[in-house]
């Protein structure tokens, strides 16, 4: 029940945005997420934004764990 | 974004083969319905070694949610019951709220407490708001926007459990031998990493939080069990791509705001101390159990369903007597079937040996 799913924001009014979930449109609360912008990946949970995504850390984690086990970039 | 990266079969082959070389008998239990349904699905159990168990904790709200909360919605009368849809089809004593509405009861599915509010624009509203600390605040927040919109008719009927005194039960319980916990993503958006710092603190046990992706979990596996070799539990966060230290202070500000602590009933597990946030007396207005003079206690489960043992780690659901026998998702005996998150239900489809 605490899935969470990651969504764009397309639009900001006031502390409510619309996020596009892969094509559809939806009205969110960012009363959570004040420092929201148009643009961000947020985790939105039964209407609200949770959390900023970060796309620099998960880049940053992957990278360290492929180092970590010896994983070179062209094996994928 | 893009999380493929995390599902590389190569990546998962070097950790699954560093896992291996291990041989040290290890248990590490998942607080996460999200966890328990991405290890099904990843077959994450098939890929490790015989000697790491994952065990699933009470890691599904639904799960844990009193019967007492189904069967006081069943006995409301005139007025609109709103309720996140895994709580449908879950069994109190007098049913559930599926057969309650066929027989006319006015039950309506929400996706956001935001809905249930909208609801009682229409008619006296009761949402049934159950949740771990990544629902809650969003509940909060329609209980605030009823007090500061003077919305009479709106009420909320709580069964809203925080997760770090159940893991501190878990902890220091004497039948379960634990190592290390794999803590739960979302939740820990809200609460933040450092919530579980009481564990290596106060009972010697580690915990990673960790992602949803097979890399994640695997790596949390193999983290957690370096923690072991070398003696040095800590709490670790993995999911940093989400989850700060310190959690979302504005999420927290409104739950502080709205709800205070109080000892929880947890199904299946009775009562756990200072586990559960209950509306204060300011909003009480808004709180349903006043409203209408409802009491949550603690039932045993006459049913034979043994949710309660394998929400504490005692049994996996094959070892339920009634698990795919006479217990299936089309026909849930117990909570841990109901919801798609459930242990029960996520061992049945992806982990069932044909």
């Amino acid at each position: 029940m605490c899935l969470a799913i990651p969504s764009k924001i397309v639009s900001i009014n006031g502390k409510k945005g619309i996020v596009d979930m892969g094509g559809i449109k939806k009205e969110v609360g960012l009363d959570f997420i004040p420092e929201a912008k148009i643009g961000n990946w947020i985790l939105l949970h039964t209407g609200f934004g949770l959390e900023i995504i970060s796309e620099k850390d998960a880049l940053e984690t992957i990278e360290a764990i492929n180092e970590a086990y010896h994983v070179m970039p062209d094996e994928y | 974004m893009n999380t493929k990266e995390f599902q590389n079969p190569k990546l998962i082959k070097k950790i699954v083969d560093r896992l291996k070389r291990n041989k040290r008998q290890i248990s590490l239990m998942e607080v996460c319905g999200s966890h328990t349904m991405a290890i099904g699905k990843w077959g994450i159990r098939d890929l490790l070694p015989d000697n790491i168990k994952l065990i699933s904790g009470p890691g599904c709200p639904v799960c844990v949610t009193p019967m007492s909360i189904i069967d006081a919605s069943i006995d409301l009368k005139d007025v609109t019951i709103a309720i996140f849809g895994d709580l449908m089809r879950v069994p109190g004593e007098k049913g559930t709220l599926e057969l309650a509405r066929a027989k006319g009861l006015d039950v309506r599915i929400v996706y956001s407490p935001i809905d249930a509010l909208k609801l009682a624009q229409e008619k006296e509203t009761v949402f049934v708001g159950i949740g771990f600390e990544t629902t809650i605040p969003g509940i909060a927040y329609t209980i605030r926007e009823a007090y500061e919109k003077n919305i009479k008719n709106y009420s909320v009927l709580t069964s809203l459990k925080i997760v770090p005194p159940a893991l501190e039960l878990l902890a220091s319980a004497d039948d379960i031998n634990l190592n290390g916990f794999i803590l739960p993503g979302h939740v820990s958006v809200v609460t933040g990493a450092n919530a579980y710092n009481f564990l290596p603190e106060k009972y010697n046990i580690g915990g990673i939080v960790t992602g949803f992706e097979p890399a994640d979990i695997l790596v949390s596996v193999d983290r957690l069990l370096q923690q072991v070799e070398k003696n040095e539990p800590k709490i670790e966060n993995e999911y940093s791509r989400i989850v700060t230290p310190d959690g979302n202070k504005h999420a927290q500000k409104i739950m502080k705001e709205i709800l205070e602590i109080d000892d929880g009933i947890w199904r299946g597990i009775g009562k756990i101390p200072k586990s559960e946030l209950k509306i204060r007396k300011k909003y009480s207005d808004y709180d349903a159990a006043k409203k209408y003079n409802i009491n949550i206690e603690y039932k045993e489960d006459k049913s034979g369903c043994q949710c309660g043992d394998v929400l504490k780690g005692n049994i996996i659901p094959p070892q339920c007597h009634l698990f795919e026998k006479v217990c299936t998702p089309s026909n849930p005996i117990g909570p841990c079937m109901v919801s798609s998150e459930g242990s029960c239900a996520a061992y049945y489809k992806y982990e069932r040996k044909q």
